[in-house]
């Protein structure tokens, strides 16, 4: 009788189930796509980030002192030690791989043109590097975001080359022309702009500087892009200080700190620090865009409860004299309150699963249009949302319900306020 | 019913007996004309405060993204140094609205005959400029240095004084505390200007300024610096520039994406409400019509008791939504977001808007409906 009931209510009553469920379902969808985004946003996010170029520095461990100033290099090449070329790949098989977006290994080197001494940057573009049986690219196209070239990149393995463009402007060249190092003519493949000292400097792919030097294989610098973890207590301590167990857990963590460790073993006879100015500033970034979104998704959730608080004790108001009907017939306040309460749910159920996959689609709408990249949702959310879907429509037609049972059946019937 | 009454009754003018109605129809049916104005004050509340945070968030950010330090340099060109009134002058131009310091750069030699690089400055403003500089003790007297941590292992490993010379002049120089940034900056040894100069006699080499204020407002204290000081190059810090633009324009992409959406289910909160309450008030309708008013009346009527309702709940929910704005502001950026009152006509405009279509669409559907067979109940 109850299953009939609950049946022939939502085959008589379309209208105004269907309101209550068009609410849920857009109260549902508006939730999903706000947890969604304000759970990924972090990654997006520090993705985003990763404009302002690498966050981590390797250099030799035995290195002595920089001698640079605004961003040129005097250090003699014969000086200090130099990190191997070979190492590289190894990067990739750190246990935080995925996030580490790109390396540029860097190789500043003296040559002269004419009669001026400039300084010729050895470095990757976009090289193609092989990791056991993975294949990857990484260069300076993804680690400086901000280098601009007029032309074309050079390629990795040729013998071109890039102008910053003030010494273009000084020595007269445009792309497509040449430039005599040491005696040998190179094409100039592109003019680079930074805003830095390349502006001023010959940017050219790696094993050219190392022939310049003599010492193939040599590395001087490598710069390293890599997401991390915003840092907090446990990321600031000494590894060497901590337990077994804790320190798997900073091991485990993608902060700064502990992809700069997994670095330094992965490398031989390297040193790897965070370069804070990127590092550092990166965290409070992240903590402030991810703590709005955060606060905007309680807004968000307490607006669709809110929704769908309204239109459930709306959609029960109006069925007062089914109310009254069934209370003169003899049923009890129980078994009507019943009645609603699994109608309720079931509206909750249907609306918050269509409510759920609405909301799935909108936050990859969100994602492409704005990141360029794809929101997935966790199916692990799907019974949360559904269990907060049931609350808030129970918790909304809760007062409703309770008003239209102690609503005398008299008044109800007659059809009176 | 005595002559005078009758008589004032019908000497009264129309409108009064349209305002009876009004007031009433919300002191008579409290409860429902209360959950109305509830929601229309939620709504509004959410669409000021999101509104608010939206316009605010940007300058709330720039403060930000202003830790990552200088977003202009200016630099002697090719192996000058800067004009010693540069420095006053970029102060001058910039008015308080960012900092500007000034870098010397020389190369010195250690006792036992190591190169390292020493930098002058101005300590207190370095702090304020690079805050990711992490300095175990600022120096703050005559000839006390700040040595970056590679270089602490070479001029002064034990923190003991240490003596440089730059072209046969010497310095003898005491560490108070260690400087470590992960970049260049570890191997260098940092000097107040002042000692610096004595020492050296060499003037600085670049000024690094972080100027505030949106992209445009940069661009024109670039210009502006340019024009003042023409031998010198002022350019912009591509990579912060850049990075700030990017990741300012998603988030607030994002942003205005949730407002949207928050906006939309306030706006069904506020739909879902009202159709209920004029829904609910058939009767009222029905027994209008029966008495002769005409359609127009009623129509009228029912839009004047939206529009009043539309526009209490957005002055009412404009204030609710400006402190909900205020207080996400102090959670998350540990300062208040400004009320923008700008915003009031646009919530006052969409909240009486929402209201009148979410009375309307019901009227429209009861128009159609004979008084009599609502008022029989059905």
């Amino acid at each position: 009788m109850f299953a009939r009931l609950v049946y022939e209510s939502f085959r008589r009553q379309q209208r105004p189930k269907l309101l209550a469920g068009i609410a849920i379902t857009l109260g549902v969808a508006v939730a999903t796509a706000m947890i969604a985004v304000a759970t990924d946003i972090g990654d997006k996010m520090s993705r985003e980030l990763r404009t302002y170029g690498a966050n981590l520095l390797v250099t030799p461990q035995e290195d002595s002192l920089d001698l640079q100033i605004g961003g040129v290099d005097l250090k003699p090449p014969s000086d200090g030690t130099y990190l191997n070329e070979a190492d590289l790949p190894k990067i990739r098989g750190t246990f935080w791989h995925h996030n580490i977006v790109g390396f540029s290994p860097m190789l500043p080197v003296n040559v002269s043109v004419g009669d001026r001494n400039l300084t010729l940057l050895g470095t990757y573009f976009a090289k193609q590097l092989t990791f056991g049986k993975e294949d990857f690219v990484t260069g300076v196209k993804i680690t400086h975001p901000w280098w601009k070239v007029q032309g074309t990149w050079p390629d990795d393995n040729s013998q071109d080359l890039l102008l910053g463009e003030d010494l273009a402007a000084k020595l007269g060249r445009k792309p497509g022309d040449e430039v005599e190092i040491s005696g040998q003519p190179h094409r100039i493949s592109g003019i680079l702009s930074t805003g830095g000292p390349e502006d001023n400097q010959i940017v050219a792919p790696l094993n050219f500087a190392q022939q310049v030097i003599g010492k193939p294989g040599a590395v001087r610098r490598l710069y390293v892009s890599a997401m991390t973890k915003p840092e907090d207590a446990l990321a600031r301590r000494d590894p060497s200080t901590m337990n077994s167990e804790l320190f798997d857990r900073w091991y485990c963590s993608p902060y700064v700190q502990s992809i700069a460790y997994q670095l330094q073993e992965a490398i031989p006879h390297s040193h790897a620090e965070q370069i804070r100015q990127v590092a550092q500033n990166e965290g409070t970034v992240l903590t402030r865009i991810k703590g709005l979104m955060l606060l905007v998704t309680f807004a968000a959730l307490f607006a669709s409860a809110l929704a769908v608080s309204a239109a459930m004790a709306t959609a029960i108001f109006e069925r007062r004299a089914e109310v009254g009907l069934m209370r003169a017939l003899g049923a009890g306040s129980a078994s009507v309150a019943a009645l609603f309460f699994v109608e309720a749910v079931l509206l909750a159920l249907i609306g918050g699963t269509f409510g759920f996959a609405g909301g799935a689609f909108l936050a990859r709408v969100i994602g492409r249009s704005i990141f360029d990249s794809q929101i997935t949702i966790d199916p692990v959310l799907l019974p949360i949302i559904l269990a907060i879907a049931v609350f808030v429509t129970f918790a909304g037609s809760g007062l409703a319900i309770r008003r239209a049972v102690k609503f005398d059946p008299v008044y109800a019937l007659r059809g009176a306020e | 019913m005595s002559a005078e009454l009758l008589q004032s009754r019908a000497n009264a003018r129309h409108t009064s007996m349209f305002l009876r109605m009004l007031m009433r129809a919300a002191v008579l049916r409290r409860g429902r004309a209360a959950s109305a104005l509830l929601a229309m004050i939620v709504a509004a509340a959410a669409a000021t405060a999101m509104l608010n945070l939206y316009v605010d968030v940007q300058a709330k950010l720039r403060k930000e993204f202003r830790n990552y330090g200088a977003n202009i340099v200016v630099v002697a060109k090719d192996g000058q140094s800067l004009p010693a009134v540069a420095s006053q002058k970029i102060d001058s131009l910039l008015g308080g609205r960012g900092i500007a310091v000034p870098f010397a750069y020389v190369v010195a030699r250690t006792s036992d005959g190591q190169s390292v690089v020493v930098s002058g400055t101005n300590f207190g403003q370095v702090r304020k400029l690079d805050s990711w500089w992490s300095v175990t003790a600022w120096p703050n007297g005559d000839q006390e240095a700040l040595i970056g941590t590679r270089a602490a292992t070479v001029v002064s490993p034990k923190g003991q004084p240490f003596d440089l010379s730059f072209q046969g002049r010497a310095i003898h120089l005491t560490p108070t505390g260690t400087l470590r940034t992960g970049a260049a900056e570890d191997s260098r040894v940092y000097l107040s200007l002042n000692d610096f100069e004595t020492w050296t006699h060499v003037q600085p080499l670049t000024i690094e300024i972080a100027a505030s204020g949106s992209p445009d407002e940069v661009n024109a204290t670039i210009a502006k610096l340019t024009a003042a000081l023409p031998d010198v190059e002022v350019r912009p810090v591509r990579q912060i520039m850049e990075g700030e633009a990017r990741v300012l324009g998603k988030t607030r992409s994002t942003l205005l994406a949730s407002a949207g959406l928050i906006i939309l289910t306030a706006a069904l909160c506020v739909l879902a409400t009202l159709i209920g309450w004029v829904l609910d008030r058939r009767r009222d309708f029905a027994i209008m019509k029966a008495l002769g008013a005409s359609e127009r009346l009623i129509g009228s009527f029912f839009a004047a008791e939206a529009a009043v309702l539309g526009a209490v709940g957005a002055i009412l929910g404009f204030a609710l939504g400006i402190g909900v704005a205020a207080w996400i502001g102090r959670v998350n950026f540990h300062a208040p977001v400004v009320p923008r009152f700008n915003v009031l006509p646009f919530v006052l405009a969409g909240s009486v808007a929402v209201a009148l279509i979410s009375a309307m669409l019901p009227i429209s559907l009861l128009r159609r409906v004979q008084p009599a067979v609502i008022l029989r109940g059905e």
